[in-house]
């Protein structure tokens, strides 16, 4: 198992988000998480990876460890990769150059030689294809000036020159034109694999018309109410939320098991 | 505290590596300063009369006058009985130098520096003049650059060997009477580096002078000359380090460029005095006075500092340009962590017709520094055309420290341009997390985000001093991220 969460909590300032999350990820899958604004989505992708605004209580194993008591560093080089929602500028610092460090740390992790910076360039201009960015994008500083549609495809460069073994993509989506939504999707869907395990998270189906998810699951009140295969992604595109955030508004309803 | 916050911490609180004290026998004036002392300085140094007439002007004109407290930075008395004026390594053997005859001790201690003064290893192509407290202690590539008419030695030498050219200059950009400090200076200088570049020439390689206090109780008061003449070029660094000392030492040195018609002179600076312990004790009072003057038509002088030493830093490299259509340029990043302070700036003053200036300025504050941008633009009633424009952007890292910017603009001709723009910014906790969840701990990835910013300043840097200046700033930003 890649992944194994159990009764996770998360609250920041004593607001309670993740309320008891449970969820098993295997190499090779994708899953989707959906579901409502404020249902704990994102807060979920910011404990995997260590955020440190939550107290978070409960059990993730990664791969047979636990997570939860690695520093957000320590996860990035094991191989759990964030494609952010709102990616940060770093004014200064050469996109190229960010890269490569971030790539280089990884090897370090493995105990391979770092690659410099010519044999690093010959590996980014094969990974741009993925995301149709042409060289321009690396000779500017991570983020800075990027429009919504480049940061995205810029997180999912960096995914696809990190290899990573879990990937989670926070809304990647969102904000994105159709042509910028296809280019992304068909960058993430390059990288599936046998032994990695993608994590989506969005609001909305489109996305998954793209990204052909294995299990979708849907999130309401901190906790995954319900679990199904494709088409419960269609489902909820016809009836909405509505009917998930009734269930769990009164806390009466137990949190669903999961059966992946 | 977070533990970002404490790793950060621990990050910007690493030690000075430059504090350690070479052993070398010296030959010293008696603490304290009056006429005599002076008179010994001058003797010692074989001064020809008319300059021991100047320095005794300077001193009798700075009894008139007192220590300035304008600048923002908080400092207890200083103590100008307490100073050794005058101390020098012995030389051990008697008659001219050469560098084969430097002390061992004095090249062991430099080699330690990451400078060599052995020639023939011709370390970058970069000719270095070496100053131990209050001498020059060997000047490399004298000869090879000589042979295209380059004077590059130290003050001293120049005085006896080039006395017509001294006294041309000396004090004409910066007179014995400018400022406190400076007057101070011209009584009691003791060396600094000479340059004269004809001509017509293009000086073949950098030229550079190192600056080391290792005594204690001494105040370095170097003076530095450079001249440009037509058409000439020469692009200059400045290094310095101290040993790590309870007490303050003063360091009030002055520099002096002059560019003639279509020259240009560079003049890059990487000082990285001891700036004192974490909680403020001791490091280096760093009060100079550099000025440059555009006197010719077409001329250029472009200063770069990067300042991440010394307990206090007050200086305001700065250009007059009096030469129509000359240029000056400002680059400077400045760094205070801990207790340090600086305040520091330019002036651009401009006389001459379609002169321009550029200013950039990048302060980030860490722990408890104070860090102030102070800088003037003045536009003379004949400076028609003129333009300037001036960036100042600050980082602070953490909640304790500061940043002040204090612009003043004076503009007397009505077709002047001038642009403000100034920005204040915090390393944020979202950039660190970015850089942490990419693999990149925190401390590097502070030391990235801070590099990032001040990128357009290293690149005016030759490309050796770049790379040293990166370095310098993320070791010096150890233990102050918060």
């Amino acid at each position: 198992m890649m992944l194994q969460i159990r009764n996770l909590h998360a609250s920041v300032g004593g607001m309670e988000i993740l309320r008891g999350l449970d969820l098993d990820v295997r190499a090779g899958e994708v899953h989707a998480i959906m579901g409502p604004n404020g249902s704990g989505k994102s807060t979920l992708a910011q404990v995997l990876v260590g955020r440190e605004t939550y107290d978070v209580t409960g059990e993730v194993l990664y791969e047979g460890r636990n997570l939860l008591a690695m520093s957000p560093e320590q996860r990035a080089v094991e191989g759990v990769f964030l494609a952010f929602q709102y990616p940060v500028e770093i004014p200064g610092v050469g996109n190229l150059y960010f890269i490569r460090t971030a790539l280089n740390m990884m090897r370090k992790q493995r105990g391979l030689d770092e690659l410099d910076a010519m044999d690093f360039l010959a590996l980014a201009k094969e990974r741009m294809k993925f995301v149709e960015m042409d060289q321009s994008f690396m000779n500017r500083s991570v983020n800075t000036g990027f429009s919504g549609g480049e940061t995205k495809r810029n997180e999912i460069l960096q995914m696809a020159v990190l290899e990573p073994k879990l990937a989670i993509l926070d809304e990647t989506d969102s904000g994105l034109d159709i042509d910028a939504l296809r280019i992304v999707a068909n960058g993430v869907n390059a990288l599936r694999s046998k032994e990695r395990a993608l994590l989506v998270i969005t609001h909305y189906q489109r996305l998954l018309n793209y990204i052909v998810p294995d299990r979708v699951h849907v999130m309401a009140n901190g906790r995954i109410v319900r679990s199904g295969d494709k088409h419960l992604a269609l489902e909820l595109e016809k009836n909405g939320y509505a009917d998930f955030e009734q269930d769990t508004a009164g806390g009466a309803r137990s949190a669903a098991g999961v059966t992946s | 505290m977070s533990a970002v916050q404490k790793e950060l911490s621990e990050l910007t609180s690493r030690e000075y590596q430059y504090g350690f004290v070479t052993d070398i026998e010296t030959d010293a004036a008696p603490r304290g300063l009056n006429e005599d002392v002076i008179r010994l300085i001058s003797s010692k140094k074989n001064e020809p009369q008319w300059l021991l007439d100047w320095r005794l002007r300077a001193y009798r004109h700075w009894l008139t006058i007192k220590e300035p407290h304008w600048q923002n930075a908080h400092y207890g008395p200083i103590d100008y009985q307490d100073i050794i004026y005058y101390a020098a390594p012995k030389p051990k053997t008697a008659g001219p130098k050469s560098l084969d005859e430097v002390d061992p001790e004095i090249l062991a201690m430099f080699n330690k520096l990451g400078i060599s003064l052995g020639e023939q290893e011709r370390l970058s192509g970069i000719a270095v003049d070496a100053i131990v407290d209050s001498v020059s202690v060997g000047t490399t590539f004298k000869k090879k650059l000589a042979e295209v008419g380059v004077i590059f030695c130290s003050f001293s030498e120049a005085v006896l060997d080039h006395p017509d050219l001294v006294k041309k200059y000396l004090g004409s950009v910066v007179p014995y009477t400018d400022n406190y400090f400076a007057t101070l200076n011209s009584a009691v200088f003791t060396d600094g580096s000479f340059c004269f570049i004809p001509k017509g020439v293009r000086c073949p390689m950098e030229l550079s002078t190192y600056f080391r206090i290792n005594q204690a109780d001494t105040g370095q008061f170097e003076r530095t000359l450079i001249i440009a003449e037509d058409n000439a070029y020469v692009s200059y660094l400045e290094g310095c380090t101290a040993p790590m000392r309870d007490k303050n030492q003063l360091h009030a040195a002055v520099v002096e460029l002059v560019a003639l018609e279509s020259a240009q002179i560079k003049y890059s600076t990487v000082q990285n005095w001891y700036p004192g312990d974490k909680d403020g004790k001791g490091g280096i009072y760093n009060f100079v006075t550099k000025r440059g003057k555009c006197a010719g038509a077409n001329s250029k002088i472009s200063w770069t500092q990067v300042e991440t030493g010394s307990a206090i830093t007050w200086k305001y490299p700065s250009v007059i340009l009096k030469g129509d259509n000359s240029v000056g340029e400002f680059y400077s990043v400045a760094l205070t962590n801990n207790r340090q302070q600086a305040d520091t700036g330019t002036k651009m003053i401009h006389i001459g017709k379609n002169t321009r200036s550029t200013i950039l300025s990048k302060g980030i504050s860490a722990g408890h520094g104070q860090n102030t941008y102070r800088g003037l633009v003045k536009i003379l009633k004949s400076a028609a055309g003129a333009r300037n424009h001036t960036q100042c952007d600050s980082l602070l890292l953490g909640s304790q420290c500061g940043a002040h910017t204090f612009p003043y603009i004076d503009v007397g001709n009505p077709t002047a341009q001038v642009e403000h723009e100034a920005s204040t910014s915090k390393i944020s906790e979202d950039q660190l997390f970015y850089c942490r969840q990419r693999g990149i701990p925190v401390e590097d990835a502070a030391s990235m985000i801070v590099n990032g910013f001040c990128r357009e300043v290293f690149k005016e840097l030759p490309m050796e001093f770049a790379v040293e200046a990166q370095k310098l700033l993320s070791v010096s930003l150890e233990g102050s991220v918060g």
